[in-house]
């Protein structure tokens, strides 16, 4: 097997240093049992799923909770026999802040009674029929962001390259790394479908140059499966080396357009874990119903990578890595760079969290005092979307979205490389999604204002000619009236005249 | 010499007499500083400025006639907005004027609406339909915050919420 050469570098990025060790010492830990589960309907991106359980309903391991909404949604199942406590709204993690989603809450029944499982289906033979199978098994992109599988993969064969993204370059996050060191076969198993699902040709699996244990792992059971179009793409540890378009830009010297899914350079990016769970659903017909989730930190006691039931709450999950330890500054759900801070342990994992971190003082950012932009630049050197960070940063703080548009706000991919890197310790992606925020609202104003005077219009025009009409009436009938009384008069005075003229003759005679 | 001076000296006249003629019969330009500054505000027609719509209190401000610091609706956002087409200084958006606001959205009690039909007429986006002595609704896609059904409802059956999203 031939590895992929890789011909560029890539685009801005930082070397940071790599926490992952942390949490590699032992392998994935599967035992995790939850008391109770918090079943979010929403999984970070589109409509909500819609509950398809009643309260006190008894559900089995396996069964759908919650029927897929408009795309992109997905379905939502129960990782574990028990019976549903409540529905209610509440607050579950969303892409970069909490949202409020309906969740079903479940007791699950105790581990030591046989945990029931719902009938698997089987793997039907159909491309229609398999693509609607994945939809139906709630599979999403587990990278973190959360896209339902089966609409990325349903592509209409414009595919030839599938690449595996195993490039993990959040410094703390070691989940794939771990589930590729662990279940190499499987991953690649899950590849080959996806290739034969895609069209794809070629396969490339990216990891980085650091994860020497899971390229090992990785070239071991490629050369043992024998699949030459399967290649390993080793590539630099640089961070955010992972994100989907970063990766796209480096291993196929193309970018993806502005605006554009990834399929418009011909190639589809899936995470290795996807591939683990699409493998699952192959062999086992097994839904989505677990993810591995990094626990790490030195605020928990126990470091590890641990397969987590969809909907355990995180107070669970850090029970089960042996309790918090010493002095927590802050709780932090996704990666050090990308993820945000919570308030409450009381929040449920989602397809999307990949990591939680229990950070000492020592861990976070100490000082957030602001300073003006000196102009250095940095930040467009380091910037992955080749951005130009500080004007983005005039333009927003002065919400001219005219410019933000010219200069690409949306192509931000709010890694925070350039807040790193500020001498002036602007939190400048802060300020970007806020400012994508607010773009967002302005819009939705726009919008309703340009319809709201088109009918202010039209309601104007409309009393214009309802008033024409009134006056055109009126004044018929006065013309009328004026007729008729004109008419009365004559008649009344060829009247007295005729009387006149007669009694005129009367007297003459 | 004298051919290339008639020539020109003609089409100077001959152009001269096209403008003239062209800004006689043509219709006049609508101002393009009331066009621009119409445009910038949220045009929800409220009336909350003092003007009898957006339009009129654009024009009111293009001549001058008006602060720039009159519409609720738009908040300080147009407020700056304004100023930076105008080269003025942001003053402060008054608040004593009203609270209409694109986010909120009027919603009928249906249990309590007597079909008078008052609301509809004032609504200056058309976004309530019902037909006198029965229940009336409102479009909550069109309706625009801007608080004028409020005053004539006799059974003050609408409430303001806000708008979802």
């Amino acid at each position: 097997m031939a590895e992929y050469q890789i011909h560029r570098r890539p685009t801005g990025g930082l070397h940071l240093a790599a926490r992952k060790t942390i949490s590699t010492a032992t392998r994935i830990n599967r035992n995790l049992a939850p008391e109770r589960l918090i079943i979010p309907m929403t999984q970070q991106l589109g409509p909500p799923a819609t509950p398809t359980v009643t309260v006190g309903q008894r559900v089995v391991r396996g069964q759908s909770v919650g029927a897929p909404g408009e795309t992109p949604s997905a379905a939502v199942h129960a990782p574990r026999a028990g019976t549903v406590l409540k529905l209610e709204q509440r607050l579950v993690p969303g892409g970069n802040r909490l949202v409020q989603s309906p969740c079903v809450v479940l007791a699950v029944d105790d581990e030591s009674t046989e945990p029931r499982t719902e009938p698997q289906g089987h793997w039907p033979d159909g491309h229609t029929d398999r693509i609607q199978a994945i939809r139906t098994a709630g599979i999403v992109g587990l990278g973190g962001a959360a896209f339902p599988t089966a609409e990325k993969l349903a592509t209409n064969g414009s595919c030839s390259t599938l690449i595996l993204n195993g490039a993990e370059c959040e410094p703390y996050i070691s989940c794939d790394d771990m589930l590729m060191r662990e279940s190499a076969a499987e991953i690649l198993t899950g590849a080959q479908t996806m290739m034969s699902l895609v069209g794809a040709d070629i396969c490339l699996l990216a990891i980085e140059r650091d994860k020497s244990l899971a390229l090992e792992s990785m070239a071991a059971a490629i050369a043992e499966l024998g699949d030459e179009r399967i290649r390993i793409a080793t590539v630099p540890s640089v961070y955010p080396g992972g994100g989907e378009r970063q990766l796209i830009e480096l291993l196929m010297g193309e970018e993806v357009p502005s605006g554009h899914y990834p399929i418009a350079t011909g190639c589809v990016c899936q995470n290795v874990a996807t591939a683990y769970a699409l493998d699952r659903l192959v062999r086992a017909g097994e839904p989505l119903m677990t993810r591995i989730v990094t626990v790490t930190g030195k605020g928990v006691r126990e470091p590890q990578n641990v397969e987590v039931p969809i909907g355990t709450p995180i107070r669970e999950l850090i029970q089960h890595c042996g309790g918090y330890v010493g002095n927590v500054e802050r709780l932090i759900l996704g990666g050090s760079m990308m993820g945000y801070s919570v308030s409450s342990d009381e929040l449920p994992v989602t397809k999307a969290t990949n990591c939680v971190i229990a950070a000492h003082r020592d861990e976070v950012r100490d000082s957030y005092e602001e300073w003006p932009c000196i102009r250095c630049g940095n930040c467009a050197e380091v910037c992955p979307a080749r951005l130009l960070p500080q004007d983005l940063l005039r333009r927003s703080r002065s919400y001219d979205y005219q410019q933000l548009d010219v200069l690409g706000l949306s192509d931000c991919i709010e890694c925070g490389c350039c807040d790193v890197v500020c001498p002036s310790q602007i939190p400048l992606t802060d300020y970007f999604r806020d400012a994508k925020q607010a773009r967002r609202t302005h819009e939705r104003h726009r919008r309703l204002a340009d319809t709201a005077q088109s009918r202010y219009l039209s309601k104007q025009e409309r009393l214009r000619l309802q008033q024409e009409q009134t006056e055109r009436l009126q004044t018929d009938l006065k013309a009328q009236v004026a007729a008729d009384s004109k008419l009365r008069q004559e008649t009344v005075q060829a009247a007295i005249d005729r009387v006149r003229r007669r009694r005129d003759a009367d007297d003459a005679r | 010499m004298i051919t290339g001076t008639v020539i020109l000296a003609g089409l100077a006249v001959a152009l001269a007499i096209l403008l003239i003629l062209a800004s006689r019969y043509l219709p006049p330009a609508a101002d393009p500083i009331a066009d621009r500054l119409e445009q910038l505000l949220p045009r929800v027609q409220c009336a909350q400025c003092g003007y009898p719509g957006c339009r009129a209190y654009a024009e009111a401000i293009a001549a001058g006639n008006a602060s720039i610091n009159r519409c609720p609706p738009g908040g300080d956002e147009t407020v700056r907005q304004l100023a930076s087409v105008l080269g003025q200084e942001p003053e402060p958006l008054l608040t004593d004027l009203g609270h209409a606001s694109l986010d909120s959205v009027a919603r009928i009690d249906e249990e309590l609406c007597i079909g008078c039909n008052l609301c509809a007429q004032v609504c200056p986006v058309d976004a309530i339909v019902g037909i006198p002595q029965m229940m009336h609704t409102i479009i909550a896609g069109h309706c625009t915050g801007c608080e004028l059904c409020l005053p004539p409802c006799p059974v003050d059956c609408i409430v303001l919420e806000s708008r979802d999203g």
